[in-house]
């Protein structure tokens, strides 16, 4: 069993009674069914209790979840004949933004996601998932890729931010961000952005001008991330848990205030207690997507993402 | 006609008005001292040079009805959109009062100014960003208030200008702000594929998500001297990779070493740069 997190206290102490109980039965010959069998409901009754009743806190933590399937999990269960294609052409190649192109179900898609590391040595090689300027000019480049072989373009946002750092900011990183969103303003194919974990801020939106952006039930999209609210709005980090609550990053949030389209639904407890069941999950999902688009001409395409963030903000006049 | 009337005055109301009233409500004293080489500069002075020390050059800050004043053909500017209203979508804590205390301090209804005017007599849409506001940031108000910049632009098929001073996304508005600068693109995609120019002109400071979105995208990058442009900030960017920066690190100077704004200019000389630069682009030529 993966790391448990604070919220989920409740559950894993009742799920060690009822394995010590069973132990004891086995070792020592007493007939307990009865009342492992009760707790073992409460256990199910608990669970569905909490996991259906997590505060923007507790899906925090969900989302940055060490085991939380990543851009290429979902990518070997999504896509058959899969190639990962390397480079921006230009300075070098950033293992924090993975793509390639490959089929979904039939047709084929270029896919293009942000890459955090399961362990420590594989945080390293890829920055935490946090992309240099590079990172984002090799997605566009595979954009402009599919675009001209009219490919569908599916990104998966996966990152705390573009990465602050000194080199990153020498080569352009602003510079980097703004042109993929002026760009994927007017690509001629279809583009569905999936949040899978923390969306953070502009070096999530840089994969995010899409036609359609949904998000995992679980997966944060913010402007900053909670402990940097709490910091720059009451000077104080450790606020962060008010910070999550206060700035509104979870899907049900996003969905109300219409910036994107699906919650797609977690297996209970979360994507890493089953990545595969997951995978099924966003599949559906997807396939609705690009199904809309199938008769939509390129002009149409370009139309209807304007229309989409055209109407993002909350005003009176 | 009587409507046409009270339309007419209104728009002028919206000329001079408020021009007045930003210049009287910034609390300057009658001395100004420059913040670079302590010079001690006549307040009213400053406004002659365009607000440059004329000691050592250091660009002090400007409004953004003194941009307007400095920018174009006398009398052409008109601005929009000033009826927009900030809301408190995530209902922060005295949110709603500090935008309007700080709409009463510039006589702006947010921290963007926007328009249409001549320079060097062709016509340009402007969004003239202002630091007094809540540090520039960008807000619903803000982006839209450039969309509808952009689109009338684009409609007229005239050029935009956008002058950049933003501390980046407004915290308070959530990820609201942060579509802001996906708003603004999708616009500023439509006037490009027009045909239509559009300069970008950073001053300080030019961060966050407003250096991540138009203001680095321009077909022509300008930047004041010694301006702050970057993504990040300094002291996060310092803590990140453990080791100082250097003195001009994130400044106009050095963005343009690092190849990413086409010129630094000299506010004094930016008028009249800007108004060849547009010249250059006349359809046809002169
Ligand atoms: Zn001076």
């Amino acid at each position: 069993m993966s790391k448990s997190l604070a919220f989920e206290e409740p559950i894993v102490k009742l799920r060690e009674k009822i394995n010590e109980l069973e132990e004891f039965t086995s070792a020592n010959d007493v007939d307990l069914s009865d009342e492992i069998g009760k707790l073992k409901t409460r256990l199910s009754n608990l669970e569905t209790e909490i996991y259906s009743n997590m505060e923007p806190w507790d899906r925090v933590q969900v989302a940055r979840h060490p085991a939380r399937p990543t851009t290429k999990d979902y990518i070997a269960e999504l896509f058959e004949d899969f190639m990962e294609l390397h480079g921006d052409r230009t300075f070098g190649d950033d293992a924090a933004i993975v793509g390639g192109i490959g089929f979904f179900e039939t047709k084929p898609v270029t896919v293009i996601g942000h890459q955090r590391g399961k362990d420590t040595k594989e945080n390293v090689k890829r920055n935490f998932g946090m992309p240099h300027p590079e990172g984002y000019r090799k997605a566009l480049r595979l954009m402009k890729q599919a675009e001209k072989f009219g490919r569908p373009i599916i990104c998966f946002i996966d990152t705390k931010g573009a990465y602050p750092g000194k080199a990153a900011e020498e080569r352009g990183q602003s510079e980097a961000i703004a042109r993929n969103l002026v760009e994927m303003a007017g690509l001629k194919v279809p583009v569905v952005s999936i949040v899978i974990g923390e969306g953070g801020s502009g070096g999530a939106l840089a994969l995010g001008v899409a036609n359609h952006i949904h998000m995992l039930e679980h997966s944060t999209y913010s402007v900053i991330s909670p402990e940097g609210a709490a910091s720059i709005l009451w000077k104080d980090s450790s606020l962060s848990k008010q910070a999550a609550e206060a700035m509104k990053i979870t899907a049900p949030h996003l969905k109300e205030m219409k910036i994107i389209d699906e919650i797609i639904p977690e297996v209970l407890g979360g994507a890493h207690r089953d990545p595969k069941a997951q995978a099924l999950q966003i599949r559906e999902v997807l396939r609705a997507s690009l199904d809309t688009f199938r008769e939509m001409d390129e002009g149409g395409i370009i139309d209807d993402r304007y229309k989409k963030f055209r109407k993002i903000g909350v005003f009176s006049e | 006609m009587i409507r046409d009337l009270f339309t007419k005055n209104k728009k002028k109301q919206a000329i001079t008005i408020p021009s007045a009233d930003a210049k009287n409500d910034v609390p300057e004293g009658l001395m100004t001292k420059c913040p670079e080489c302590k010079e001690i500069i006549l307040t009213k002075d400053l406004m002659k040079t365009a607000k440059v020390c004329p000691k050592c050059d250091h660009h002090f800050k400007m409004t953004a009805w003194e941009r307007v004043e400095c920018l174009f053909d006398k009398d052409t500017f008109e601005s929009m959109d000033d009826h927009l209203k900030t809301e408190n979508p995530l209902n922060f804590p005295s949110y709603t009062e500090k935008v309007e205390s700080d709409a009463e301090k510039t006589g702006l209804n947010e921290a963007v100014l926007t328009g249409i005017g001549k320079i060097g007599g062709n016509e340009v849409a402007v969004a003239i960003m202002d630091s007094h506001f809540r540090m520039g940031s960008m807000g619903s108000v803000v982006g839209e208030k450039i969309t509808r910049a952009v689109e009338k632009a684009t409609e007229k098929g005239i050029p935009v200008l956008i002058f950049s001073a933003s501390g980046g996304a407004r915290m308070q508005e959530g990820v609201l702000s942060l579509m802001q600068m996906a708003k603004t693109s999708v616009a500023l995609k439509r006037h490009a594929d027009n045909g239509l120019l559009f300069i970008s002109v950073m001053t300080y400071p030019t961060t966050g998500g407003v250096s991540a979105s138009f203001a680095s995208v321009g077909d022509i990058n300008i930047a004041e001297p010694k301006a702050l442009i970057g993504f990040a900030g300094r002291r996060v960017i310092e803590q990140t990779v453990r080791e100082k920066l250097p003195e001009d690190f994130q400044t106009a100077e050095f963005l343009m070493e690092h190849g990413q704004v086409d010129a630094v200019i000299h506010r004094c000389e930016m008028t009249e740069a800007l108004a060849k630069l547009i010249e250059l682009h006349v359809k046809g030529g002169k």
